[in-house]
């Protein structure tokens, strides 16, 4: 039997760009904020100096891991004033976007597990090995612990986030460096072992951002979702498909469309495979509740009763 | 064993279970990672940090890893490290017998980088301690040859401070003298330029890490003649001061050797 792929049935029915917008702009915003940084490198005009790990952007703005910041403090070291601004200025920017839009918008490893997972689709493999979505919270915390007692910044001894974009930036990736084996696992672990693995489980980073923005304003809405006929699209195409159910499937227990979990990227992809346009974004505060959604016009334009 | 007594409390103990196993993987991954860590801190021999790099464990601390003082070293001079490649993944370093540091005076890499792993308060770049010159080919320098090479004396940017040619008898001849290059290490830097321009095809001057370089006194160690200098006046009163051999105070030290018009000894016969 073919696989049924997340996104066919949308595009059958609202056409290519409906069923891809989100995903488009995301291929869009990755290839932007990789280009940002290696136009100095390759044709030398200077944009973006550093890495995702500190940088500084037209001499002017300097960004920093909040993450690298945070092992740094515990392992007991000062950090001078600049990497403490750019730190806070990422800290904030993501605690009201949403801390996991890094994962799906920004870091460079998301191409490499999302191309795992288009692939997995395609092959119709089987789930694998399991991991619980919990363990990069334990991850997350071992890290910190280990740097705090070794009184150094831990995860950049192992960090494939940085590694990655080390490599496209300073060029390990273009040569036949042991850069490319660890990104080369990385897929092979996301396609064969487990799907989903490594970003949707064990990242530490993705953990450490998605705390952040746990009460970010924006959110996607699973507003039109008594139009729902459970096709299931949404929950193949979704890296952190835990996150849907409360807000599609939780108007009978009277929770609101709003997908509040910290683990969504806000990637938007289930905006676009939904054939039933059920999702979209929307700010915090548009959390309405089951009783509101009882008469809401559909996209449409028809008025639905409520299921 | 006692049955579980509800539905509730089966998924209550898996959910125990479960969180006591990804715990105890929590506590392995920790364990692997710390060790792991441990491995990868040692820096190589070959490995130099930039100008300004804190204390090697500070350092590692603080650098981000960001590459920023790589990207404004206008001689390419620094590269971050990549899998595989010796010192800690992602931290700033050069290898002198690649390209050395050519000691701006403005010292960019200091000013870009933000974290403070290279400390902004070196202003001076030849008060810098990337390394120490070691001259460890004593039998392959072509000056402890006997020939005058000179080259690392020439190229050394603090050339007759850091580095400066000693005088001394060449015993193979035993008429010519010899001109031992000297690195004074208080005053290199180890910019690396000696290491780089030696000719021979391992280098016999070598730039190492200030660590393994230097040699480093007990802190209970007191040097006599240092402590009488601080006292004015003999460490120990009343000591005898037997007569050397030989020689008594009062008595004229024999004359030099006369030389020849060509400078050399005249009692010398080849
Ligand atoms: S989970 Fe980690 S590796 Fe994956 S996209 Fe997020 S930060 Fe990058
Ligand atoms: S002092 Fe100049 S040459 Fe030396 S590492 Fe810094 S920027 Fe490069
Ligand atoms: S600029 Fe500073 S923090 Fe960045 S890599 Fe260099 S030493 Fe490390
Ligand atoms: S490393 Fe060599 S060239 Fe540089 S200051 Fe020291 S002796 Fe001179
Ligand atoms: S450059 Fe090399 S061979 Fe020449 S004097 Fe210096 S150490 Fe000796």
């Amino acid at each position: 039997m073919k696989p049924r792929i997340p996104g066919q049935a949308a595009q059958a029915r609202h056409g290519w760009w409906k069923a891809s917008q989100w995903l488009a702009l995301r291929r869009a915003a990755q290839v932007v904020f990789l280009g940002l940084f290696l136009t100095g490198p390759l044709i030398g005009v200077w944009i973006t100096k550093g890495t995702l790990a500190s940088s500084l952007t037209l001499s002017i703005l300097p960004l920093t891991d909040p993450l690298f910041a945070l092992q740094s403090l515990l392992a007991h070291h000062s950090l001078e004033g600049k990497v403490l601004l750019g730190a806070g200025l990422v800290l904030a920017v993501y605690a009201l976007i949403g801390g996991r839009m890094f994962c799906s918008w920004v870091c460079p490893v998301n191409l490499v597990t999302d191309g795992a997972a288009w692939m997995r689709a395609r092959l119709n493999l089987p789930e694998g090995v399991t991991f619980s979505r919990s363990s990069r919270m334990w991850i997350l915390g071992a890290v910190l612990a280990v740097s705090a007692l070794t009184g150094t910044v831990a995860w950049e001894f192992v960090n494939p986030v940085t590694i990655l974009h080390r490599g496209l930036v300073f060029g390990a990736l273009y040569g036949a460096g042991l850069a490319w084996v660890l990104v080369a696992a990385l897929f092979l672990f996301d396609l064969a072992v487990s799907s989903r693995g490594w970003c949707g489980h064990l990242c530490p980073v993705g953990a450490f951002y998605g705390l952040i923005g746990r009460k970010s304003l924006l959110r996607v809405s699973a507003i039109g979702r008594q139009t729902c006929d459970d096709c299931l699209d949404c929950y193949k195409a979704c890296p952190e498909p835990q996150v849907i159910s409360p807000a599609l499937k939780g108007a009978t227990r009277g929770l609101g469309p709003l997908i509040l979990s910290g683990d969504c990227t806000n990637c938007g992809r289930c905006i676009d495979v939904c054939p039933e346009r059920v999702f979209e974004f929307s700010p915090r505060w548009m959390d309405r509740k089951s009783k509101d959604v009882s008469s809401q016009t559909t996209r449409d334009g028809t008025t639905q009763a409520a299921a | 064993m006692v049955e579980p007594s509800s539905p509730l409390e089966t998924s209550r103990r898996d959910f125990l279970a479960a969180t006591a196993r990804t715990a105890c993987a929590a506590g392995f991954f920790g364990t692997a990672l710390g060790l792991w860590i441990g491995q990868a801190r040692a820096l190589p021999a070959t490995a130099l940090r930039p100008p300004g790099a804190l204390a090697e464990d500070d350092f590692l601390g603080t650098c981000a890893r960001c590459g920023l003082c790589v990207q404004d070293c206008p001689y390419k001079t620094l590269k971050l490290a990549e899998p595989g490649s010796g010192p800690t993944l992602g931290t700033p370093y050069f290898e002198a017998r690649k390209i050395p540091c050519e000691m701006c005076s403005d010292i960019p890499c200091v000013a870009a980088c933000p974290t403070g792993a290279l400390d902004k308060s070196l202003k001076d770049i030849s008060k810098s301690k990337m390394g120490v010159a070691v001259l460890v080919g004593h039998e392959t320098c072509l000056n402890f040859l006997g020939l005058r090479c000179d080259i690392c004396h020439r190229d050394c940017p603090l050339m007759g401070t850091a580095i400066t040619l000693e005088r001394s008898h060449n015993l193979r001849t035993g008429k010519h003298a010899m001109f031992i290059p000297t690195v004074h290490t208080e005053a290199c830097t180890g910019c690396g330029k000696c290491e780089k321009s030696c000719p021979l095809e391992e280098a016999a001057i070598k730039v190492l890490p200030p660590k393994l370089a230097l040699g480093v006194l007990g802190s209970h160690y007191r040097l006599g003649w240092e402590e009488k200098k601080k006292k004015g006046s003999a460490l120990i009163e009343g000591t005898i001061d037997l007569p050397d051999r030989g020689y008594s105070p009062g008595e004229p030290v024999p004359p030099a050797p006369e030389r020849n018009s060509q400078g050399g000894f005249k009692e010398f016969r080849p």
